[in-house]
């Protein structure tokens, strides 16, 4: 008799149970169906397109073939273009990593109202295309009619126009411009968690300056310094616009390689190739060194 | 001769005078505490003897030398600050260490020396392990730590217990006093809260907008404060409107049904401040009623209605019966338990 009672409790209890186990899934469920068909899909897409044919004549074959993956692993021109987009993206981390964190360093120990100013001098540009703000870089120094080479020219200190366009150097310096906001709002976060006082009790230990900076302030924002040299090279690695604006044909990164195997050459199978190894490649990169970053400072920064 | 002499000290932000003509002179082995409430300038003060600030006028010598002229990294001050301060990338005796380091003490003695100073506040066995992990209670004894393991000869303490719980706090009061008479290191200590700064003091500066109020012992401070705001700031404080009446001979002081012989040099109307554990219910003297009446354990907490105002009485519980809510009351004193001020000043 009563373990009837006690199955009966059960049995109503339990689809009381599953409605609660559910509910979370139907919550989430708009969320999910967005991820799932503005990304997911079309992603999936792209990896099956790259292993697809393609032919001057025939277009698209929609078949399996490895074709665009052994001409990108074996045509040393894709070696060198992939290392080329990293070197660049290395570069502009590094130019901003140097320039940014001084920057909110100094920023942080502006008084009130100036603060406030350059933190919106420094956030501006956000505010404006990269596109605008790359156009900026070549009418500055774009051969013989840019600003600077005029101006320089003129003034008899130089006598050919600086190279900047169509060389890696330009695409540096214009992507560590266009970067540096994100590098400089990292360290700053990392720089609000510092104890205000944290340099007077270094100096009224006997710490010099320099020491300070390099033993107390220096530690304390190296997490916010490799957060955003993460953001900076991933974004500058997948830059397309500024790439190719400074770049043009002539110099080409992965991005601007995958939109013209896209656009012009119609290659659509060997651009999506193209595509699927830089994610793959910057994947890799950002989860590894954010695993590498975490155990370095797991036991200070938790 | 003083120690730590401060003469004539001010600081000025743009047109605010944080501290005004502040002049101290701390013998060596004395514990000194700053006392007021927030924005009086004590912390700023304190600031300017570490040298994280400049004074805008005066002179600071520490033995006679001049402390302005010297950078703070070489002032020879260890300082103890609110939030502790420490640093959150070390461990705790990496943290106790710097100022050793910075001072090129050779690492073998460095050890021991660290050893040594986390063993006296209690944190034996601790070395390796980092702040994140630690209760606020410990972090405060590592913040302690560093600044006595360099040995100065003055210690600056700003506000170090304010964010530990009422228990704990006690606990490192008297922790704090022992190390301090151990070592006979010259203490400055800067609080707003008075039973802190009576319990662990030599001698308290009663501040208040920047100015000093008073500088005395605890007991000095408490029997006999100098003004209206130290006798209301350290602990609490009866006041009554009282006249002279000379009328009769000898002169009396009178408040209304109380009177006692007028002091010789009292005129006019005047102030009588008295402290609320020196009041006693008798026969005679100031008709009250008591208002509300509060158990407090060892003693009983009474609010008053008096001729003159409100009143607050303490009595000790002796076990005796005591007046109960609505009595009519008389409240009585020794005229030497009270402080007499005309209007503004001090008798």
């Amino acid at each position: 008799m009563s373990a009837a009672v006690d199955t009966a409790a059960l049995a109503s209890a339990a689809p009381q149970d599953e409605r609660a186990a559910r509910a979370p899934w139907l919550l989430s469920a708009p969320a999910l169906l967005l991820f799932l068909g503005v990304l997911v899909i079309p992603l999936a897409m792209t990896v099956m397109l790259s292993f697809h044919d393609w032919g001057q004549y025939k277009g698209i074959e929609p078949v399996f073939t490895l074709k665009n993956w052994q001409e990108i692993a074996t045509d040393p021109y894709y070696a060198e273009m992939f290392l080329r987009t990293f070197r660049i993206a290395l570069l502009a981390t590094l130019i901003t990593a140097v320039f940014g964190a001084p920057e909110a360093y100094i920023l942080n120990r502006m008084s009130g109202r100036w603060k406030g100013l350059f933190l919106l001098l420094i956030l501006g540009p956000l505010l404006i295309s990269v596109v605008a703000r790359t156009l900026g870089w070549a009418l500055l120094f774009g051969g013989n009619n840019g600003l600077v080479n005029k101006l320089l020219i003129s003034l008899g200190l130089i006598s050919t126009p600086l190279p900047f366009m169509f060389t890696e150097t330009g695409i540096v310096i214009a992507l560590a411009h266009v970067m540096m906001p994100f590098m400089v709002l990292s360290v700053w976060v990392a720089l609000q968690r510092v104890d205000p006082q944290i340099e007077n009790a270094a100096m009224s230990l006997g710490a010099g300056a320099f020491t300070i900076i390099r033993r107390i302030v220096l530690p304390q924002i190296i997490p916010g310094v490799l957060s955003g040299a993460i953001i900076v090279f991933s974004l500058s690695a997948s830059a397309f616009a500024t790439p190719a604006i400074i770049g043009g044909r002539r110099l080409k990164v992965a991005a601007t390689l995958a939109y013209d195997e896209f656009l012009n050459t119609l290659n659509w199978p060997l651009g999506a190739a193209v595509a699927v190894l830089l994610l793959l490649a910057l994947a890799l990169i950002v989860v590894g060194s954010n695993a590498l970053i975490e155990r370095r400072y797991a036991e200070v920064f938790r | 001769m003083s120690f730590l002499e401060l003469d004539r000290v001010a600081k000025q932000f743009g047109v605010q005078t944080v501290v005004d003509d502040f002049s101290l002179a701390v013998r060596k082995g004395e514990f000194i505490s700053f006392l007021g409430p927030s924005g009086c300038g004590k912390t700023t003060t304190l600031q300017i003897i570490a040298g994280f600030l400049e004074p805008t006028r005066g002179a600071i010598r520490l033995e006679g030398r001049d402390l302005a002229a010297i950078h703070p990294a070489k002032r020879g001050l260890g300082v103890v600050f609110q939030s502790y301060a420490l640093f959150p990338h070390m461990t705790v005796a990496d943290n106790v260490a710097f100022g050793l380091e910075m001072r090129r003490v050779p690492q073998a003695e460095r050890a021991g020396r660290v050893r040594a100073a986390l063993a006296m506040v209690g944190l034996a066995g601790y070395e390796e392990r980092y702040l994140r992990r630690m209760s606020g209670g410990k972090q405060q004894r590592v913040a302690l730590a560093r600044a006595l393991v360099i040995q100065q000869s003055v210690l600056l303490l700003d506000e170090p217990l304010s964010n530990l719980d009422a228990k704990l706090r006690e606990e490192m009061q008297i922790e704090l006093r022992q190390i301090q008479r151990t070592l006979g290191t010259t203490t400055v200590l800067v609080t707003h809260d008075q039973n802190e700064a009576m319990s662990l003091s030599d001698r308290i500066v009663v501040m208040s907008q920047g100015r000093i109020e008073q500088i005395g012992t605890p007991q000095e401070t408490y029997e006999r404060p100098a003004s209206a705001f130290v006798s209301q700031f350290l602990g609490k404080t009866n006041d009554f409107t009282a006249t002279v009446d000379r009328s009769v001979t000898p002169a009396r002081l009178v408040a209304g049904s109380w009177h006692a012989p007028a002091p010789v040099a009292v005129t006019g109307p005047v102030t009588i401040s008295l402290r609320p554990e020196r009041i006693s219910f008798a026969d005679t003297g100031l008709a009250a009623k008591i208002v509300t009446r509060i158990f407090q354990g060892n003693h009983w907490l009474y609010q008053c209605e008096t001729e003159c105002g409100p009143a607050l009485v303490v009595r000790q519980n002796d076990g005796k019966p005591q007046p109960a809510e609505g009595d009519a009351v008389r409240l009585a004193w020794r005229p030497e338990d009270m402080s007499v001020r005309t209007a503004g000043g001090v008798a």
